[in-house]
């Protein structure tokens, strides 16, 4: 068996007859300081406001919006790092909320910050990662060199501290870290954000790789339409917590009569894609 | 392989991975570590010094001396296990990994339970070579010393700790900004109900009835008992210490995990770093 083949844990939990993920109805709303109204005055913002879609087995969904649309909060709701205020997911049959360990064995996630214990390297960064999911030293000895060496990560930085590596090779670095634990699910919330042209080429590319050679169900949240139009078999919009459509480009394309995704944004929000990215800084800063 | 041991199996990989992120982490933070050994050093001397100052005969100027001495390792001793179990959120948080954890498969007790293991493990290492080196500074003798009596009850006493650093652990989890500062309150406040440099008979009795359910008070007045008088592992120091524990650990973790619960509520599980 390969070291990077899903381990039977994960494949015995995984109901192969139910969508990858439902979602429906789903809600979150948070609560925050809000000085206009007096010093310990509180207002709820809602960051998803009834969400609902789902996705087969192996497809690629693309989540688009804007900084602050709730995508980032979509992401840690279904893996277990939010609870939500209303409505249900459900990840291979599974309820994310009520049956979490079962989720965090079946789900990994890339997020736009590489996030690593910055002193150590990438091989022990990997191997911590890897120790939660009940990957013992035997495993991670082949299981590492082989996962980095797939990501296009030079072998001889292996041990060098993950401080000197640049963007890119971090990004790299994380995207071995969510595939050595074989996730079913894989949960990318801006991966290539802050990449340069050349990294970001490479890491999508690795991401149409790894839907063919995992079996991966993958929900892509990104602001990047080009991105989501050559990665997704589908793609949806949200917008201010609100999920206004989700389907395949052409079908976008089709419903606004237009020819571009910004245009399609535009016809189904009645505002420019750009045109929010600097509008409120703490929503963005609540809602990633 | 049956599900139980197949479970079993993946959370001791899991606390083992936690001791061992520590030790790559505390090699590479080795000079750092260093510095603050020799603070700390400097910091006891400070105190044990003062048993030469009150110009004793030599043999009560000794046992003053090592009274001290142990006051002083103990609570570096604790200062290391409530830095550690304290800092399972707060250094995370920094380095911006703590979402990955959380959302890894491990149960929350080894999460817990993997810090205080290595917080003990470095922390006993630690007080061992704080306490011959400042003995030796200060040339303090310890012919009838029962060291292998002292190290166990230290040993016993480190589950009761870690249960209350759980406890505190928490802190950074409902307010990241400053709750880290609140679990060295914490420490503080408990070594100064269990007679740290000084018997507990000499406090207020409100102070002297605290000091019952602090495991510190224990640590301290056996390891004391051990390392002047020779006097062996005594029963009446270990039960005490045994249903604190037993109390302090489940307590602690249903504390961190209502906590837990808390920060995914209000979304405060994020990297701040």
């Amino acid at each position: 068996m390969s070291s990077l083949a899903v381990p039977t844990s994960v494949t015995t939990s995984v109901h192969r007859d139910v969508p990858a993920v439902e979602v429906a109805d789903l809600r979150k709303d948070f609560r925050r300081r809000d000085r206009r109204a007096g010093r310990f005055a509180r207002r709820r913002m809602s960051a998803l406001k009834g969400v609902t879609f789902t996705m087969a087995r192996g497809e690629c969904v693309a989540i688009l919006g804007q900084n602050g649309s709730g995508k980032s909060t979509l992401v840690r709701l279904l893996s277990t790092l939010l609870i939500h205020d209303g409505g249900e997911a459900r990840i291979f049959g599974h309820d994310a909320f009520r049956e979490t360990r079962a989720i965090r064995r079946l789900v990994n996630r890339v997020s736009v910050e590489a996030s690593f214990f910055k002193k150590m390297s990438a091989s022990e960064n990997l191997s911590y990662a890897a120790r939660f999911y009940g990957m013992g030293p035997a495993q991670t000895r082949t299981a590492i060199p082989e996962i980095l060496e797939k990501v296009g990560f030079p072998a001889d930085r292996r041990n060098e501290s993950m401080e000197n590596l640049s963007r890119g090779m971090q990004q790299k670095v994380a995207l071995a870290r969510a595939l050595l634990t074989s996730p079913v699910l894989l949960l990318l919330d801006e991966p290539t954000t802050g990449l340069d042209p050349r990294s970001k080429l490479e890491v999508q590319e690795f991401i149409k790789s790894v839907r063919v050679e995992h079996d991966a169900t993958i929900l892509l949240c990104t602001h990047d339409m080009a991105e989501a139009e050559a990665l997704a078999d589908r793609v949806g919009l949200l917008d201010r917590g609100e999920l206004l459509f989700l389907e395949p480009v052409a079908d976008v394309k089709r419903r606004y009569g237009v020819d571009t995704l910004e245009a399609a944004f535009f016809a189904a929000t009645g505002r420019a894609f750009e045109e929010e990215q600097t509008e409120d800084d703490e929503i963005r800063e609540v809602f990633g | 392989m049956t599900a139980v041991a197949a479970t079993l199996r993946s959370e001791l990989i899991g606390l083992g991975g936690i001791v061992e992120r520590n030790v790559y982490l505390t090699k590479r933070y080795f000079l750092w570590d260093l510095a603050f050994m020799v603070w700390t050093i400097a910091n006891t001397l400070t105190i044990v010094f003062i048993a030469r100052a009150v110009h004793l005969p030599a043999a009560k100027e000794n046992r003053l001396a090592t009274m001290l001495l142990v006051g002083a390792v103990i609570w570096a001793f604790l200062g290391i296990i409530f830095e550690f179990v304290t800092e399972t959120v707060a250094w995370e948080r920094w380095e911006g990994t703590i979402e990955y954890t959380f959302m890894a498969p491990v149960s929350r007790s080894m999460h817990l339970f993997g810090m205080g293991a290595f917080a003990v493990l470095y922390g006993l290492i630690r007080a061992t070579i704080l306490f011959f080196v400042v003995a030796a500074f200060i040339g303090i003798h310890m012919p009838v010393a029962n060291f292998g009596a002292a190290f166990a009850l230290l040993a016993i006493a480190s589950f009761s700790f870690i249960g209350i650093g759980m406890m505190t652990s928490v802190l950074p989890l409902i307010s990241p900004e400053k709750g880290a500062q609140l679990g060295f309150v914490m420490q503080g406040m408990m070594l100064v109900v269990s007679g740290v440099y000084y018997p507990v008979s000499v406090m207020p009795h409100w102070m002297q009835a605290i000091a019952k359910i602090s495991p510190a008070t224990y640590a301290l007045r056996g390891d004391r008992a051990s390392i002047v008088d020779g006097a062996g592992l005594a029963w009446a120091n270990v039960w005490p210490l045994l249903i604190i524990a037993i109390v302090a650990m489940p307590l602690g973790l249903a504390i961190f995990k209502r906590g837990e619960r808390y920060a995914k509520k209000h979304g405060k599980l994020k990297r701040s770093g």
